[in-house]
């Protein structure tokens, strides 16, 4: 079966960079399916899951939370704010996290900061709850 | 002829200075390491979003409904220069080297009439820069670089400033200038125009593709891309930075203990020769002072 170049990249580091089957991205206005020769796009995303099939037999999940995608024809490069192979995730370091965001939102004052903290835990929750099946 | 006495001091001081000068090299070797890794794993991200926006943009220029922040906004009376550049000094030419570029160009500006703003990320540039354009300076920030690791959060104030000076139609064009870390003994001084857009040296130009699908619509598409490669641009400069820093430290206190090491060297000498001396001259006495008996 014929591949397409994926790519994955957040700021902090490039996690996949490959030819595989299909990809599976979660946009702002629905999930949808990238093969080889897919319509030129761009899209923005969602907080959500990154399907990746390498073949028939090997799927890899990430959890990505916002970002943009770009498909060409043969291409698809997904720059997430973050990434996270769900391999990595590990459900006490997310309840940890949790924890760390809400104690920190109870000292502080500033209005933009709490915005940023409640975020953060907004973030970690959908984790939580992509973690639980 | 100082006397023996003073040869010793100097020669502990200097051995006490080569201490430091070395323990600070192993402190900047390691610092450099984890640094440059950071470093080196941001590019992609802001390589592929300059691609990207690229393509972006081949596909929209012309149009009347490129955003301000792509296409610019028709002049370029409003200058803005963010400069990036270390916390804390001992880092040889590292801060000066890029201060002497960014006033060169703030003078040109200034004689061409333009209006000029800076934005000084890190303490040392802000500390230069001080001196001649205090009253130009609109904002600065420490403490972001020379931490163990530089978070995107972290940047992201410093982006937000630029893009509130930008929507209050305050600046026209905003430049970035940094040093780009191309190995430990070469930071090269960088300028970076951010807006309008225009995409780096380093990313290959690309032909203009088909035209794409945008979903959610181009306007909301491009209103989110070009603040954040905004954002995306400063903090790979601000890595970079950060890794060069360590670099430029790290060759600095090389040189400076092996400048102490050729200092001893020279001191010890001139102390044994003046030793030598002594001695001689005791001898003589005691011997004349036999001969006269």
């Amino acid at each position: 079966m014929s591949t397409i170049v994926f790519e994955l990249v957040s700021p902090e580091r490039l996690l996949v960079s490959r030819a595989v089957e299909m990809v599976t991205v979660p946009g702002t206005e629905g999930d949808f399916g990238v093969l080889p020769g897919h319509a030129p796009l761009v899209s923005s995303l969602r907080v959500g899951v990154l399907d990746v099939r390498t073949d028939a037999a090997t799927a890899e999940r990430y959890f990505v939370a916002g970002g943009f995608a770009e498909v060409s024809p043969e291409r698809c490069t997904v720059l997430a704010e973050e990434a996270i192979p769900f391999s990595e995730m590990d459900r006490a370091k997310v309840e940890a996290e949790i924890k760390y965001y809400q104690d920190a939102l109870l000292v502080t004052e500033k209005e933009d900061v709490k915005a940023k903290f409640k975020r953060r835990i907004e973030l970690a929750e959908v984790k939580l709850s992509l973690l639980a099946h | 002829m100082p006397s023996l006495k003073e040869f010793r001091i100097r020669i502990d001081s200097v051995k006490s200075t080569r201490k430091i000068t070395s323990a600070m090299k192993m402190v900047a070797a390691s610092k450099l390491k984890r640094a440059q890794e950071q470093a080196e794993a941001s590019r992609p991200y802001a390589e592929r979003m300059a691609v990207m926006l690229q393509r972006i943009a081949s596909a929209v220029q012309g149009g009347a409904s490129a955003p301000k922040l792509m296409a610019g906004t028709g002049s370029d009376q409003k200058q803005l220069i963010v400069v990036v550049t270390s916390d804390r000094g001992l880092c040889g030419g590292f801060n000066g080297n890029l201060v002497r570029e960014v006033r060169r160009k703030v003078r040109n500006l200034l004689a061409a009439g333009k209006e000029v703003k800076l934005i000084c990320v890190g303490r040392k540039g802000r500390d230069l820069l001080r001196r001649d354009f205090a009253n130009l300076i609109v904002g600065s920030y420490e403490g972001i670089g020379g931490k163990k690791k530089i978070t995107f959060a972290e940047v992201q104030p410093v982006a937000e400033k630029v893009l509130a000076l930008f929507e209050k139609g305050e600046t026209d064009i905003v430049s970035l200038f940094y040093n780009r870390f191309k190995s430990v003994i070469a930071q090269i001084p960088t300028d970076q125009q951010l807006v309008p857009f225009v995409a780096p040296d380093a990313v290959p130009a690309v032909e203009p593709q088909a035209v794409y699908e945008y979903e959610p619509d181009e306007e909301a598409m491009l209103a989110e891309l070009l603040p954040r490669n905004i954002s995306t641009q400063i903090y790979s400069a601000i890595l970079e930075s950060a890794a060069g820093e360590q670099g430029a430290r790290m060759s600095a206190m090389d040189n400076a203990t092996r400048n102490a090491s050729d200092m001893i060297g020279k001191l010890t000498l001139r102390y044994n020769r003046a030793r030598q001396a002594h001695i001689t001259k005791e001898l003589i006495e005691i011997i004349s002072g036999a001969e006269a008996l």
